[in-house]
């Protein structure tokens, strides 16, 4: 197209947001970025940055401006093929259309009221346990060990190899980011690891009553082609697991560190899914990723090629006071987060948002009927990956109610 | 382009004022081309050569013919007010407008107007969504005209029976390149409206012009976008069910005790969250479920791209971010 007014000149910066120290506090690079500009130039990289709340919503939900077959990762992967076969993250209309529609049936609201009674007494039982112990890491003894069980079983993946699982989300996630060392490390086992998950996704690896048998049906019924169920059943088993851990790690982080708000919770318990949902604000599992333009656009004013790579900061816009407010930053279980983009926007919004928001939700409100106080017992470690945000080690003291 | 029903009293007023109060104009047919299969392009300049009168872009005039008075969009080149065109499809049951304009019409002839009158406004937007069925093309033309002077970004889904029977396509495609998706039905079959309204964007408006049975389609994947998005113009005037969307409806809400008013321009979400309740939402737009509300009682008019048609049919629950009352249900009773 033709822009008529004169571009805006970009604001260029030399940071780096795949080093440690900002990947351990990401924080105070996204201020900078924000106050930068709509739009910034990251020198090392060679992309753009976006981590305003308006522009991070608006690339999101235009899909035509900012396709997703480019990749989600640094590589332009419509001209460079990237270590595995695109999934339905990486597909545009009219492919991504069929998939979508594919997956929708098969994650419903009926299918959510099956699976909220499926999770629930492994929350009651693990709660149940921890509350007793009182010294707990919430990473290790909570937030891991929950989703390994519970989203595994409803998938129907075979009990041998699961191991495997973090492992793979690891690698799928940290292409998203540079091509690092932290990539590199996370790649190290990476060929066994893939083709366990492949293999896994097949039909006969499956058991007949989980969600990757209901893709197989959707196949069955000619819906989708059988290469699209594997690839479906994967984008599962990459996506479900990771993520829904640091949701579950990154709510109880900020529910120990505020005891105020664990005091409301506790006084209203159904209060439970505004807490998780303003955690997923505040400390987004998912921080970052790329899309790629089609066509020469502009973003505030400043003019963006066509096939330029463009970093968008789910992280920054989550608490961007344009948005949120000049509290952006607090924790508060009052505030609306509705819109928030921690499970991304429009065409690729996370699919499995609601089995991650009820694994979260219940494992919570089981806490809650047991724990009158948590108590942050040492600092957290961060976990260190490129585009995930979440804690390796969360030392806590559970005070069980009396 | 759009179609009035014959008015005699129109055909009467012609010798004093249009119907709109402006004056009737005479004009001169300057020039009759061919500009697709069955598409006649009218140029018309005023008798003694001075300028027509200033136009927006979705602006049609009237063409008083002989016992007709048809409405047809401007399609010429908005800076140049020394000529308007228009561009007329021959239809097979054409009530003679069409048939006149392509038959009984010469170069030479000097013809009544009226106008130019805008129904079908271009609002100033950051991005748009053209989508053109047939000789729906005209109305749009000088609308990706105006959004192309001012920087915009846009696309047009332009569909038609034929290449051949699509008027302006290859001039578009030469000029805009991949900004034009071009619909041949018989080469690629029709427009993929899913494609392209599976799900609103921030900041883009849609204008479609085309035949009566695509823009219901258009408006079915509209529906659950915000309002104000989406602008349609019709060859023939709708007549349009009384959709649950035109009527004011309350909610009870039982969990807090209060009934709320939704507004036609409000949704379900929007009216209960402005009484300070609590919904937990995200899209906002029918897509990713969070806002499921377990229904009470009431029939709802679901429109949303989650639940499926049993569950729709069911009725137990709804997407208070874009679903509504039914048409006939004064109050939904929802547990919130």
């Amino acid at each position: 197209m033709t822009v008529t007014m004169t571009p805006t000149s970009v604001v260029s910066l030399p940071d780096d947001p795949f080093t440690l120290e900002n990947i351990s506090n990401p924080y105070p690079l996204h201020e900078k970025l924000r106050e930068a500009g709509p739009v910034v130039w990251l020198e090392k990289h060679g992309c753009y940055a976006v981590t305003r709340y308006e522009w991070v919503y608006e690339i999101l939900t235009d899909f035509e401006s900012y396709c997703s077959s480019g990749g989600l990762g640094p590589k332009d992967i419509r001209k460079e093929a990237e270590w595995r076969p695109p999934s339905i993250l990486e597909s545009d209309p009219p492919t991504h259309t069929v998939m979508r529609r594919g997956l929708a049936g098969v994650i419903s609201p009926s299918t959510m009221r099956r699976l909220r009674e499926q999770f629930a007494p492994f929350a009651e039982e693990l709660a149940e346990e921890v509350a007793g112990r009182g010294e707990v890491d919430g990473i290790v003894d909570i937030a891991e060990r929950y989703p390994l069980k519970v989203f595994p079983d409803a998938v129907g993946l075979r009990p041998d190899g699961r191991e495997n699982l973090l492992p793979y989300g690891s690698m799928v996630f940290n292409a998203f980011g540079a091509d690092n060392d932290i990539r590199a490390a996370a790649f190290e086992e990476g060929e066994r690891v893939a083709a366990w998950i492949m293999d896994s996704c097949e039909r006969e690896n499956l058991t007949t009553t989980g969600l990757g048998a209901d893709i197989w049906k959707v196949a069955d019924e000619g819906r989708i082609e059988p290469q699209q169920a594997t690839l479906l059943v994967r984008a599962l088993l990459s996506a479900g697991v990771d993520t829904t851990i640091f949701g579950i790690g990154n709510t109880l982080y900020n529910l120990a560190r505020h005891p105020e708000q664990w005091e409301k919770l506790k006084a209203k318990p159904q209060l439970a899914k505004f807490a998780v949902d303003e955690a997923l604000r505040l400390e987004s599992p998912f921080q970052m990723f790329h899309r790629t333009s089609t066509v020469d656009t502009e973003i505030g004013g400043v003019h963006i090629p066509a096939d330029s790579k463009v970093l968008l900061f789910m992280g920054a816009a989550n608490r961007d006071p344009r948005k949120w407010g000049e509290d952006a930053d607090v924790f508060d279980l009052d505030r609306n987060a509705s819109g928030h983009v921690a499970f991304g926007m429009g065409l690729h919004q996370c699919v499995g948002q609601p089995i991650a928001r009820a694994e979260i939700e219940l494992m919570l409100q089981a806490l809650i009927k047991r724990v009158d106080r948590i108590e942050p017992t040492g600092e957290a470690t961060p976990w260190i990956h490129n585009v995930l945000r979440g804690f390796a080690r969360m030392p806590l003291r559970l005070v069980p109610k009396a | 382009m759009q179609t009035i029903p014959d008015t005699a009293a129109l055909a009467a007023e012609a010798g004093s004022t249009g119907r709109f109060g402006h004056e009737l104009e005479e004009v001169v047919v300057e020039r009759l081309e061919e500009v697709a299969e069955g598409v006649r392009r009218l140029t018309l300049r005023t008798l003694d050569g001075s300028e027509f009168a200033r136009w927006e872009p979705g602006a049609h005039i009237d063409l008083v013919l002989p016992d007709h008075v048809r409405q047809y969009s401007l399609c010429s080149p908005l800076a140049d007010r020394s000529r308007l065109q228009v561009s007329v499809l021959h239809t097979r049951d054409s009530r003679g407008g069409s048939r006149y304009v392509h038959q009984g019409l010469a170069e030479g002839d000097v013809i009544r107007i009226n106008g130019p009158r805008n129904n079908f406004p271009f609002v100033d937007s950051r991005k748009y969504l053209f989508i053109a069925g047939g000789i729906g093309i005209t109305p749009i033309l000088p609308m990706i005209e105006a959004a192309e002077a001012a920087g915009r970004e846009w696309r047009l889904a332009y569909g038609g029976r034929s290449r051949a029977s699509m008027a302006f396509a290859d001039e578009l495609v030469e000029r805009y390149g991949d900004r034009i998706l071009l619909f041949p039905e018989d080469e690629v079959g029709r427009i993929d409206l899913e494609g392209l309204l599976a799900l609103p964007r921030a900041k883009m408006l849609v204008y479609a012009c085309g035949p009566e049975p695509l823009l219901r389609v258009i408006e079915d994947y509209c529906m659950g976008w915000p309002p104000g998005v989406l602008h349609t113009e019709r060859f023939v005037a709708a007549s349009l069910d009384a959709g649950a969307s035109s009527e004011p409806f309350e909610v009870e809400l039982t969990q807090t005790g209060t009934t709320v008013t939704v507004t036609p321009d409000q949704t379900v979400l929007e009216a209960v969250e402005a009484q300070g309740v609590r919904v937990l939402s995200s899209c906002r737009g029918g897509i990713c479920g969070t806002c499921e509300t377990r229904v009470v009682s009431g029939e709802v008019e679901h429109r949303d791209a989650i639940l499926s048609e049993d569950e729709k049919q069911f009725g137990d629950s709804m997407m208070v971010c874009v679903s509504r009352a039914a048409a006939g249900c004064p109050k939904l009773v929802l547990d919130l």
